[in-house]
């Protein structure tokens, strides 16, 4: 902030929260009380996994959507629609695959109504900057992932925007594509060849995040919040395998892995997670990864606790991969979670050791004890004489407590972990739980 | 219902190639000089007499002359090109007023739905009185009821595709639209009507074929006690019935190949290779259609030269001041719309329940309970014959099919086929077959219902090659690799790898005889005239002796039929085979 407070700010963002109605009539909160500063020459990370609605603050942002409450305000002016100077960059390019890379990148030129002349000068000076040359006549399915995305950015960058907005830029491409991109991406802003004065980038990569940003908000979920806000000091270009680097990502992993909010703090995570009861959203997870997961820790060089960021980077994990999976164990009391670190417990030692059967056993006792939406489905299965129930009844119970679409996944997660442990059988088809399994 | 639905193969077929010619610039503007001057001599000769007094057309008879066919032709095709350019503004109007106003949506879109299902040839005596008043005792009147009456063939199915590719304009597109302020102009330019296009066109094509029953019906136009025949295919049809020539049916059926042939090559196979960059999801294997028309427009330095200025106005007009609303993004909740909503709906509502009953009071001025009934009944009985015949079909075409689209070699001769079948208009071959019943005798309630599927079973054929060739060849690999063969591979392979696809073929066949039972269960071979006890010969003897309330009853019965069916069978089979067998 120190550098910042001369200088009025690009972007402000002042307790926004967002909420959509839900069906029955209440509100679904998805960001509360968001604040956020952007100032020149700053890129701000939002760094969060899914669901935490950093995606819907860079909406927001972007003026596609008006917060429920709140403001946010460009160069003074609060932002009610798509405001001149504001370009974004998405995840999946959103590159119009009827237009050439060229009318791509002079779209926003066009919408501007500038002279045809001037929208081809300024289109071609982008796409020799962002490395495009030779492809102005290709279409966007003859493109590479990565090239595709540089049309993205050239289509931004073209606009000369103030603030470039960047939705996950990066995650739909291989892990050499998305290096080179981005470095050549911070070789260009270092170098002040950028026509734009500030960046958010929105992110779930922790090592992106730390290697790309000055300042990083790092979100919780249910409702969207900054849990905490992290200055990045070290000069770029950075390295990864930099001690301080290191020291920021781990730091970070224990920020995100201290559920679920920073009062809890003080009290282990295990102790959070008794507390879970019908109202808890499951991640969907298979079985099959659960048991893949424990072996790796189990096994060498890890020897039964590793160091997530270590563990994470060793398996191509991101952050959306990786927390699921080790709340999931967590859950189960397969594997314990502090200060970054994972960590078998008796149980997972145990089921890392198991043949198949055996696991199958382990992990039914572990479900029916520690999951309870598991223990309810089996109990009402056991309860009615025809050991038979439709998904409707607990999908029903599920919504009391959770949006649509969250009960379909929990039920969906849990169908498949009680498809695993044998604890249920569940047919698709008539959409009706069982006991038994078709012999 | 289904003409909405995309077909895959569509593009497949007959890619000509030129090979690689001499890239000499004169040559491609020789040819695309002589392909716009051809256009444009065939518009004038076509659009010649419009302005004409009936009494004129009336004092030169329709020739059965085969000189005369090209003229017909040509007349026939402008008639129904007209009518389709009426028909892509409606569907640029009618399906983005709907796909943008919500409450807009709540009224057209079951509008178009019922519109879509509902045989419109009984309507024609009305419109045609309206049309006829436009331009009083002058052939242009009887040519916009022509043309109106075409249009009513060609519209509905095209505005649905249109509202539901609208409607499906992936996020991220608009967004990054948004993002880059492009005016409402210039969006729906470059964002919505690109995206659409693929589906609009194949709509396009499929209209195009259906409106070929229409225009039999359209061209031959009696009010009161004159009857006009305007000069096309249809009055040539009409009159080489009246006076039993066989060999002027031959000369039409004849005729009419060649002119699909042209249009296919002119306009569709060009307009389908055009449209081929505006697909958003490219499906793997697949050549790109070609269409040598189309390469010679496009290499032609000429056709470039006069199309710049063109689309350099098209291109500035996306920064006109007029058209750039900026727009404020939408609140994520507003109460107080969805206060209005609900009095829009109530006031929608009523306004429905007015029309119902002014139409009962309307039908029931002259009908006892009694004709409703009969109507129903002789609604059960063309149901009777639709099942029947699909049946039929289905007991042929699919494993027919299954053989042709599991053999690539066999896909690529019969596929083109099997569509130019469909686009072929089926009438024009009924005279050959009730001549024929007319000459040995046959019973008309059994042997006139074949016609009525005549035109529409090829769907089904040319869906299940589709099918069938879409089963992934690792599929086919492992099914020999275990031995599955025989009922075992049909029962557990090809039935349910081409059951979505002969669902959508099934509900347009369906859908199509529907319609053609109008024209199907009617027929006359000179003077003699016959007859099969269904809700089509209702209709069609009701439109003939301009009998209003059996026309509006008639088309009522048969809509909801329609759509009854389309709700309580066809829709849920078809969400049940795309849940569960579609493949990948």
């Amino acid at each position: 902030m120190d550098a910042t407070t001369n200088v009025s700010p690009l972007l402000q963002v002042k307790s926004v929260r967002q909420a959509f109605p839900k069906p029955d009539g209440s509100q679904l909160l998805v960001l509360d009380d968001l604040n956020l500063d952007l100032a020149e020459g700053e890129i701000v990370g939002l760094l969060g996994r899914s669901g935490s609605g950093k995606s819907t603050l860079l909406r927001l942002i972007a003026g596609l959507a008006r917060p429920s409450g709140g403001n946010i305000t460009y160069l003074g002016r609060p932002v009610v629609a798509p405001a001149p100077g504001v370009a974004m960059v998405f995840q999946s390019f959103a590159l119009f695959p009827w237009m050439t890379v060229l009318e791509n990148v002079q779209l926003g030129l066009e919408a501007l109504g500038l002279p045809g002349a001037e929208i081809r000068r300024r289109a071609l000076s982008a796409i020799d900057l962002i490395g495009l040359d030779g492809y102005e006549s290709a279409y966007p399915r003859e493109l590479s992932g990565g090239m595709r995305q540089r049309v993205g950015f050239a289509r931004a960058l073209v606009v000369h925007p103030n603030i470039l907005l960047m939705d996950e830029p990066f995650s739909a491409l291989d892990v050499l594509t998305a290096e080179t991109l981005r470095t050549d991406f911070l070789d260009l802003w270092s170098e002040g060849r950028l026509p734009i004065k500030g960046v958010i980038l929105v992110t779930h990569n922790i090592e992106e995040a730390v290697l790309m940003c000055d300042r990083i908000l790092v979100f919780s979920t249910s409702p969207g919040h900054i849990v905490d806000q992290i200055k990045v000091d070290l000069p770029q270009p950075r390295n990864r395998l930099d001690p301080d680097f290191r020291d920021l990502v781990e730091r970070i992993y224990v920020v995100m892995t201290a559920r679920p909010a920073a009062s809890a703090r003080a009290s282990p995570a295990l102790e959070k997670t008794r507390a879970i009861g019908m109202d808890a959203v499951l991640p969907r997870v298979s079985a099959n990864l659960l048991s893949g997961f424990i072996e790796a820790v189990a096994g060498a060089p890890y020897n039964g606790r590793a160091d997530l960021p270590v563990i994470a980077s060793s398996l191509h994990m991101e952050v959306d991969d990786l927390f699921p999976v080790a709340e999931s164990l967590q859950l189960l009391r397969l594997v314990d979670i502090e200060g970054g670190d994972i960590q078998l417990t008796d149980a997972g030692k145990q089921f890392a050791e198991a043949r198949i059967d055996d696991r199958k056993k382990l992990f039914q006792k572990l479900l029916l004890a520690h999951v309870p939406l598991a223990t309810h489905i089996r109990r009402v299965l056991q309860d009615r004489s025809s050991h038979v129930a439709p998904k409707s009844r607990f999908l029903d119970e599920l919504e009391d407590h959770m949006d649509e679409e969250a009960a379909e996944q929990t039920l969906r997660a849990v169908i498949g972990w009680g498809r695993f442990a044998e604890a249920f059988a569940y047919d698709d088809q008539s959409e009706r739980f069982s006991l038994e399994n078709p012999t | 219902m289904s003409a909405d639905r995309e077909h895959p193969v569509v593009e497949r077929i007959l890619p000509i190639s030129v090979g690689e010619w001499t890239r000499s610039v004169t040559r491609w503007d020789a040819f695309a000089v002589l392909l716009v001057i051809g256009i444009l001599i065939f518009l004038g000769e076509a659009s010649r007499s419009l302005l004409a007094p009936l009494s004129e057309l009336q004092a030169t008879p329709l020739s059965l002359a085969p000189v005369h066919l090209p003229e017909y032709a040509a007349r026939t095709t402008l008639r129904m090109l007209v009518a389709l350019a009426f028909s892509l503004l409606f569907t640029f109007s009618y399906a983005t007023l709907a796909a943008k106003s919500r409450r807009a949506e709540l009224v057209l879109v079951p509008l178009l739905d019922i519109l879509q299902s509902v045989p419109i040839l009984g309507f024609l005596s009305i419109t045609i009185v309206f049309f006829m008043s436009l331009a009083p005792g002058r052939v242009l009147g009887a040519e916009f009821a022509a043309i109106f009456a075409i249009f009513t063939s060609q519209a509905w199915n095209m505005g649905f595709s249109f509202y539901q590719s609208l409607r499906t304009v992936p996020v991220e597109l608009l967004e990054a639209a948004s993002v880059f302020r492009l005016s409402p102009w210039m969006r729906f330019w470059r964002v919505e009507a690109p995206f659409g296009m693929p589906q609009l066109i194949w709509n396009m094509m499929m209209s195009m074929s259906g409106s070929w029953f229409f225009v039999v019906a359209s061209e031959a136009i009696s009010v009161g006690n004159t009857t006009v025949l305007l000069p096309g295919m249809g009055s040539y049809i009409a009159v080489a019935i009246a006076q039993k020539s066989l060999a002027a049916v031959a000369w039409a059926i004849g005729t009419m190949l060649v002119v699909i042939l042209i249009y296919d090559l002119v306009l569709f196979r060009p307009l389908v290779a055009w449209a081929d960059r505006f697909r958003f999801e490219h499906e793997a294997g697949l050549p790109p259609p070609r269409s040598w028309v189309l390469n010679v427009l496009r290499r032609s330095g000429i056709v470039a030269l006069l199309a710049r200025p063109g689309a350099m106005i098209w291109r500035q007009s996306f920064g006109w001041r007029s058209f750039r609303a900026a727009k404020a993004a939408p609140r994520s909740h507003e109460r107080l719309r969805r206060r209005g909503d609900r009095l829009w709906t109530a006031f929608v509502l009523v306004v429905a329940a007015a029309a119902l009953w002014q139409v009962s009071r309307f039908v029931m001025q002259e009908l006892a309970p009694a004709d409703i009934g009969e109507a129903f009944a002789l609604g059960l009985a063309t149901l009777l014959r639709i099942v029947i015949l699909i049946a039929i079909a289905s007991l042929v075409w699919v494993p027919v099919g299954v053989w042709v689209g599991t053999r690539p070699r066999a896909t690529r001769v019969v596929q083109p086929v099997a569509q130019f079948l469909a686009a072929f208009p089926a009438n024009l071959l009924f005279p050959l077959v009730v001549s024929a019943i007319v000459a040995y005798g046959l019973n008309p309630d059994i042997w006139l219902s074949p016609l009525m599927i005549l035109g529409t079973q090829w769907y089904i054929l040319f869906n299940v090659i589709a099918g069938a060739a879409a089963i992934p060849a690792e599929l086919r690999d492992c099914c020999v690799n275990l031995q599955v063969r025989g009922w075992l591979w049909w029962r557990t392979t090809a039935f349910p790898a081409v059951f979505p696809y002969y669902v959508t073929g099934a509900i347009t066949a369906a859908g199509g005889s529907w319609n053609a039972s109008i024209v199907a269960e009617v027929a006359s071979w000179g003077n003699q005239r016959l007859e099969a006890y269904g809700l089509g010969a209702y209709i069609a003897t009701a439109t003939q002796k301009g009998d209003f309330h059996r026309i509006v009853l008639g088309i009522a019965v048969m809509s909801l039929f329609v759509v009854l069916i389309n709700r309580a069978l066809w829709r849920p089979l078809y969400q049940h085979a795309e849940r569960k067998y579609r493949l990948g």
